[in-house]
């Protein structure tokens, strides 16, 4: 079994490639295949073809079919021979093809994967990187929309990382496949070919125009549970991942309004010192995220800001999520937790 | 009823009938087992080990026998091993029911919170388990001991476990009886069921891709079968052609509920090989002989990549669930009584008489002895504890091996217990 290598950001920068977040993901899945042999890709249509999101792309042609193989139409199955072959001592990176579809896995993740550790006492482990693409504005409807990161939050024993852009996406994922811990990896396809406004009647850029689709060649690492500040600002912090940072980002343009944004990156383990540090600076606090509200990672947010930091709060916490509702196609719009959502919130929070 | 799509035309088609099933027998009926077809021993012909599986298709239907009600082995399964061996298979079974008799008392006598026996299974683990080789990687179930036994795992590991006391090697993070031992290649036992099938697949499959020899196992009961890990496994494994066997304890019951709600009605368990391009075999699990012999013929087709085996094993479950159940209160007594296939240990003692290598005097020093192991094995083990009397591992374990470092919220949180014991238990109960 190879060590889990953690530690310090590695920026060898050999050369400046613009790369969207799907060429990243590939990249990172390039290096670590090539650097530790110990790591497999599997999953539907991930093989031959490259998935469906062309993340796996040429993978399976350069290290071979027992690396990177297709599976059946079972992610209870996906999952239940990762543990396998992580009790084996392989390091598997299985595919879910849309987060919508996790669900059969989830005993196998839940009460398996997750416990592993604990239960043997540390004679065995289930190390494995569960990619899946999640979040909408895709018009995925309702069973390719979905945001279901706070089911995993709520696990003792696995960790979720949702990266916001092609250099995390990279760098994170490194890290997860690294760690010897079980982790949920999200990947928010609205954002794979460029950063998302939240203006969904505007032309969508590609990433390439701007500067965090740098995405320096060989190996390094972001760690996990290090948020990363989006922008600097006094009037309020924003707690957002994923496509949402993208969104709350560009609504703080249009508004005119210096928030500082963290980007948490990782929701478990959780930078709670940066989220303290921020909160206290501005005396306010927004959570946004594109899931149902109920019991969403919000709700998480929201009771530890309120917990730790009530004496700085200048305002009620305020979240701004996705509605109680599956997601619908036609109404994705409606749906989505878009700018007048986040701008009515922030005014609220200004307001006093 | 419910409502009909509006203008959709009244039925003059005859109603359906939902079918429940009902087992043969509740408490106080007389038993009949004359329905159940047992084959002689030694009729059922022994394929080569790469046989394509749809050539043996008729074996997931017959009853693979050895041992005749002549105590003698007949025909081509039968394994042909020495005396020596026998007797240790015998033996390994005596200290699996010696181990069982005290461990129920022990849970009885408030040692513990609960237990397993595996009475009337025995030879269904035990000479499973000595057909593989010592590091061929097994996932049972939770009536396995038998495995442990045989690949010599201390019997006072095995009793800190269930006192979950300071010496139980799992911390007492687990129920009693979830044993877990890398060192002799015992996977962790879940709990959950039915979850380690594919976890046996996917390790059978990394060692494939490793290009290593070891092969796995796994068991799984009749009942969970029906849970979809089973069918995942099954199918994952004939895709890959992973070298594991798939091995299914139809002990007639999962705990009140008869092997029909898992659909022995309609066919056999052996026989959900056939669907997935399986190799499939049907096994009389209370004749050691049988069961060796079957294990032994998947664990050499694995080995030779020639591909999966699904073995279901005949057997009846003689005692209740766990130390939680009353089988009295759901099924007829008879049933123990009259199980035609009779009992593993008294068919392998037989055997071993019938071959002039056994008596009835070494037999009774034989069990007296594992009686005495087990209980100097209780005796040793009860110094570390038993559970509830305090001897427990210390408190800050608790938080450990949730994940590989300690995050900042658990942290925390262990500081909050902390607290909590020292306020109850001012400067007694252990921390560290």
């Amino acid at each position: 079994m190879s060590a889990g290598t953690k530690g310090a950001v590695e920026t060898a920068v050999t050369s400046e490639r613009r790369l969207n977040m799907i060429e990243a993901i590939n990249d990172a899945l390039n290096i670590m295949l090539e650097r530790d042999p110990d790591v497999i890709i599997m999953g539907e249509d991930v093989g031959y073809f490259g998935g469906v999101f062309r993340c796996t792309a040429g993978l399976q042609e350069k290290y071979g079919k027992t690396r990177v193989f297709d599976t059946p139409i079972s992610e209870c199955g996906i999952i239940g021979v990762a543990v396998g072959m992580g009790a084996y001592g392989l390091r598997p990176v299985p595919e879910i093809q849309f987060a919508d579809y996790i669900y059969p896995g989830l005993d196998q993740l839940i009460s398996e994967a997750a416990r592993l550790r604990y239960r043997s006492a540390t004679e065995y482990i289930a190390p494995m990187t569960v990619r899946s693409p999640f979040g909408g504005g895709i018009f995925g409807g309702q069973t390719h929309s979905q945001s279901p990161e706070s089911l995993f939050t709520h696990v003792a024993g696995l960790k979720t990382v949702i990266p916001s852009t092609p250099y995390d996406a990279k760098g994170l994922l490194i890290s997860c496949i690294e760690d010897n811990d079980p982790v949920i990896f999200f990947e928010p396809k609205r954002i794979y070919n460029g950063p998302f406004s939240g203006y969904y009647d505007r032309p969508a850029e590609p990433w390439k125009r701007f500067d965090a689709s740098v995405v320096p060649e060989g190996h390094y690492t972001i760690p996990l549970g290090k948020a990363r500040k989006v922008t600097e600002g006094e009037q309020l912090t924003i707690l957002a991942y994923g496509t949402m940072v993208h969104v709350t980002e560009a609504v703080c343009r249009e508004k005119g309004i210096e928030a500082e944004i963290l980007d948490l990156r990782t929701l478990v383990p959780l930078d709670i010192e940066a989220i303290e540090a921020s909160v206290e600076k501005t005396g306010r606090c927004l959570i946004v995220h594109e899931a149902t509200r109920t019991s969403g990672f919000g709700a998480e947010l929201s009771a530890l800001v309120t917990e730790r930091c009530f004496y700085h709060l200048e305002a009620p916490v305020e979240r701004v999520t996705g509605f109680d509702t599956p997601y619908p196609h036609s109404l994705e719009w409606a749906y989505f937790p878009g700018p007048i959502r986040i701008g009515e919130a922030i005014d609220k929070i200004l307001k006093d | 009823m419910a409502d009909r799509p509006e203008g959709a035309a009244s039925s003059n088609k005859p109603a359906l009938a939902l079918h429940v099933p009902e087992p043969k027998y509740r408490p106080g009926d007389a038993v009949d087992y004359s329905h159940l077809n047992i084959p002689e021993a030694g009729k059922q012909a022994r394929p080569d080990e790469t046989v394509e599986p749809k050539e043996i298709a008729s074996f997931a239907y017959d009853l693979i026998r050895v041992l005749g009600d002549d105590n003698r082995a007949h025909g081509p399964w039968d394994p042909k091993l020495d005396a020596d061996t026998l007797r240790t298979m015998l033996r390994n079974m005596a200290m699996v029911r010696a181990f069982d008799e005290r461990m129920f008392r022990g849970q009885r006598q408030g040692k513990t919170s609960f237990y397993m026996k595996c009475t009337g299974e025995e030879a269904t683990s035990v000479a499973a388990g000595m057909a593989l080789a010592s590091d061929d990687m097994v996932f049972p179930s939770y009536r396995q001991q038998g495995i442990l036994i045989a690949r010599g795992y201390p019997l006072v590991e095995m009793i800190n476990q269930i006192y979950s006391n300071k010496g139980d090697k799992l911390k007492g993070r687990q129920l009693p009886i979830m044993y877990s031992s890398r060192e002799h290649s015992f996977f962790s036992i879940s709990g959950n069921l039915a979850t380690q099938t594919p976890q046996a697949v996917g390790w059978a499959m990394a060692s494939a891709i490793k290009g290593d020899s070891r092969i796995a196992a796994t068991w799984v009961g009749e009942g969970s079968t029906a849970e979809g890990d089973f069918h995942s496994a099954c199918l994952f494994a004939t895709v890959y052609n992973a070298p594991v066997i798939l091995n299914v304890i139809n002990n007639q019951w999962a705990i009140s509920s008869f092997s029909g709600f898992a659909g022995s009605e309609r066919t056999t368990f052996a026989a959900r090989a056939v669907g997935y391009g399986l190799a499939g075999l049907r096994v009389d699990g209370n004749d050691a002989l049988a069961v060796y012999a079957a294990q032994q013929w998947a664990a050499n087709r694995a080995r030779a990549n020639a591909g999966p085996t699904l073995i279901e094993y005949f057997t009846y479950r003689a005692e209740g669930h766990s130390t939680s159940d009353d089988p009295t209160g759901y099924r007829s007594a008879q049933e123990r009584e009259e199980w035609p296939l009779g009992d593993p240990v008294n068919r392998l003692k037989n055997h071993l008489i019938a071959l002039g290598e056994w008596d009835e005097d070494r037999q009774a020093a034989m069990d007296q002895q594992c009686a005495d192991e087990v209980k100097a094995a209780t005796k040793e083990a009860e110094k570390n504890g038993i559970l509830g009397h305090g001897l427990h591992h210390p408190f800050r374990t608790m938080f450990q091996d949730v994940y590989e470092e300690l995050p900042w919220h658990l942290e925390e949180q262990a500081a909050q217990a902390r607290r909590e014991r020292e306020t109850k238990w001012p400067g007694e109960e252990p921390w560290t």
